[in-house]
């Protein structure tokens, strides 16, 4: 007996064509999963634990996924709510769904997975030398742990098989892998672990396998040999390329993927065209790890930062930028001493020239002549007051520096008032390691509630 | 002497984590997998990026006629030096590079 897993899209709040999710749920799937985060918009959304989606946008799209869980009779599983999984986004992904379920009329039982780890007892088990470096990671202690705004773990498939072992309707996950909440079914089910991670790698995308990326919706499906995805949208095909080719996608290594508990090694997996935009794989195969490990996630606060930003429009000021930058830098920095008593490493100021190489500074090799060219001062200090109070001081030099001692000041453009904007606090990625395990929900907890309406 | 874009597909980068980096290049045609294999050093990738040799991965996937690379980001994702945080425009590099 197959398993079917339907993938509305890559993540909850980038849209799916409802169609097809409608289709989807006619073909009797067994789980409807999807991704509610990553790590790719950075860490301040690890750091504050806040969604980088919009609350309307997620709520829309989570009331058409529970009204196509109430016509399926299947879970319904979202992994990392809220883009980060902290307990905070799961909690804030549990109060729309207990709207929803109000609005809608239905009544249901909601597992909560938490993935945050508390600072404390990571510190501890840091010096209890259960959390190992990966390559490259940050320098780190049982202090710098201690310091962290906010610590997750990756859950895999045994926390989410935990939370449907519960009878859960749905469930709303912290921070997991991509995959976990595809392969955890079919693995539970005894389906080829392979084709599970396999499957689950190349459908957590959603359609970015086929050759409609952005149409959402696909269908994978496992059985005890290999898993086969179709896409779900009009003029949507999985090809053997678009399917083996998503295993290069913002991975590093193409053939193997690290998860909880063991890894992936597609090396000797075969793509077959089965037919009706359908691709059959098998050949995948799951290595279990001797010790259970889960990857952490941490973000800390490295300081706080304002911004300023000028526009120079005037012919010789683009055609001398990069002298004037390095001389206004020189300048600034020596009045900054001059006038705060800050020495050169307690803070940072960088002018990043738009227009010339703001996108890749020093490795840009292109040359051309900008039309202007956009100055972005980024101050970073100790505090908000301090960064600000820096950008007040390079403010009227910003706007007036001259390129040589002897002419009269120049008036660059300002694009607003205040020409200085408080960013908060600059988050950064603190930790790249993983952490050992006795047993798989020892870093894990799972909260039942019920909602009844209707 | 062209650059490497006008050979190939497309060109690709994004991050593989906020500490990797990883560059795709679809080649398009066994021919062109055969020549971007050969025109292009693993040593010319690694001094473009700035990063030591020993620290990029190279792997040429003939069944998809892709050569991919992979190396820790020069800075990490969103670190205070960092200007790219999704690392899509470093796949700029190599689409201008000029090769023989």
């Amino acid at each position: 007996m197959p398993t079917r897993v339907l993938i509305p899209s890559g993540v909850l709040g980038l849209g799916f064509d409802e169609a097809a999710l409608w289709r989807g749920v006619d073909l009797a799937p067994d789980l409807i999963a999807i991704d509610g985060g990553s790590t790719d918009s950075g860490p301040a959304s690890l750091g504050t634990a806040t969604s980088k989606y919009s609350r309307a946008a997620s709520k829309a799209e989570w009331r058409v996924l529970m009204q196509a869980r109430a016509r399926a009779g299947v879970p319904l599983v979202i992994g990392t709510c809220g883009t980060a999984g902290t307990d905070a986004n799961v909690d804030w992904m549990y109060r729309i769904t207990a709207e929803l379920a109000e609005e809608l009329g239905q009544t249901l039982k909601i597992a909560r997975l938490y993935s945050e780890q508390d600072p404390a007892a990571l510190a501890d088990a840091f010096d209890a030398g259960r959390v190992a470096p990966l390559d490259p990671a940050p320098a780190t202690d049982a202090a710098a742990i201690r310091s962290m705004a906010h610590i997750v773990a990756l859950a895999g498939a045994e926390q989410i098989q935990a939370a449907l072992a519960t009878g859960a309707d749905i469930v709303l996950a912290g921070r997991t892998t991509d995959t976990a909440i595809i392969a955890a079914l079919p693995l539970a089910r005894g389906d080829h672990a392979g084709a599970a991670w396999h499957g689950a790698k190349v459908g957590e995308c959603g359609a970015l396998c086929s050759t409609n990326p952005t149409s959402g919706v696909i269908l994978a499906q496992f059985d005890a040999t290999g898993f086969e995805v179709r896409p779900l949208a009009d003029g949507a095909v999985c090809t053997p390329h678009s399917v083996s080719a998503h295993m290069l996608y913002e991975n590093s290594d193409p053939f193997v993927l690290y998860e909880p508990g063991g890894h992936l090694d597609v090396t000797q997996a075969h793509y077959a065209a089965i037919g009706q935009g359908a691709v059959r794989v098998e050949g995948a195969r799951w290595v279990p790890a001797e010790t259970y490990r889960v990857k952490l996630e941490g973000a800390r606060i490295a300081g706080y930062q304002t911004t300023l930003l000028a526009t120079l429009r005037n012919r010789r000021y683009v055609d001398n930028a990069r002298a004037w930058a390095a001389k206004l830098d020189t300048f600034l920095k020596r009045e900054i001493a001059r006038r705060m008593g800050l020495v050169a490493d307690a803070y940072g100021l960088e002018i990043r020239l738009i227009g010339l190489d703001a996108t890749l500074g020093a490795l840009e090799a292109g040359q051309g002549r900008p039309v202007e060219v956009g100055v972005l001062v980024i101050v970073t200090a100790k505090s908000q007051d301090e960064a600000t109070e820096i950008a007040k001081l390079v403010n009227p030099f910003l706007l007036h520096y001259p390129l040589t001692e002897d002419e009269e000041l120049p008036t660059f453009a300002f694009p607003y008032s205040p020409a200085h904007s408080e960013r908060g606090a600059l988050y950064e990625f603190a930790l790249n390691h993983t952490l050992a395990l006795d047993a798989p929900m020892d870093a894990f907890r799972l909260q039942l509630d019920e909602l009844r309406h209707g | 002497m062209v650059e490497l874009a006008s050979k190939v597909d497309k060109i690709r980068s994004k991050n593989a984590g906020p500490f990797w980096v990883t560059i795709d290049i679809f080649c398009g045609s066994p021919d062109a997998f055969d020549w971007t294999r050969r025109a292009l050093a693993s040593e010319t990738v690694a001094a473009l990026y700035r990063v030591p040799l020993d620290t990029l991965k190279r792997f040429e996937i003939e069944s998809l006629n892709v050569i991919k690379f992979s190396f820790p980001r020069p800075v990490p994702q969103a670190a205070p030096d960092d200007r790219d945080q999704h690392g899509a425009q470093y796949a700029v590099l190599l689409q201008e590079l000029t090769v023989a």
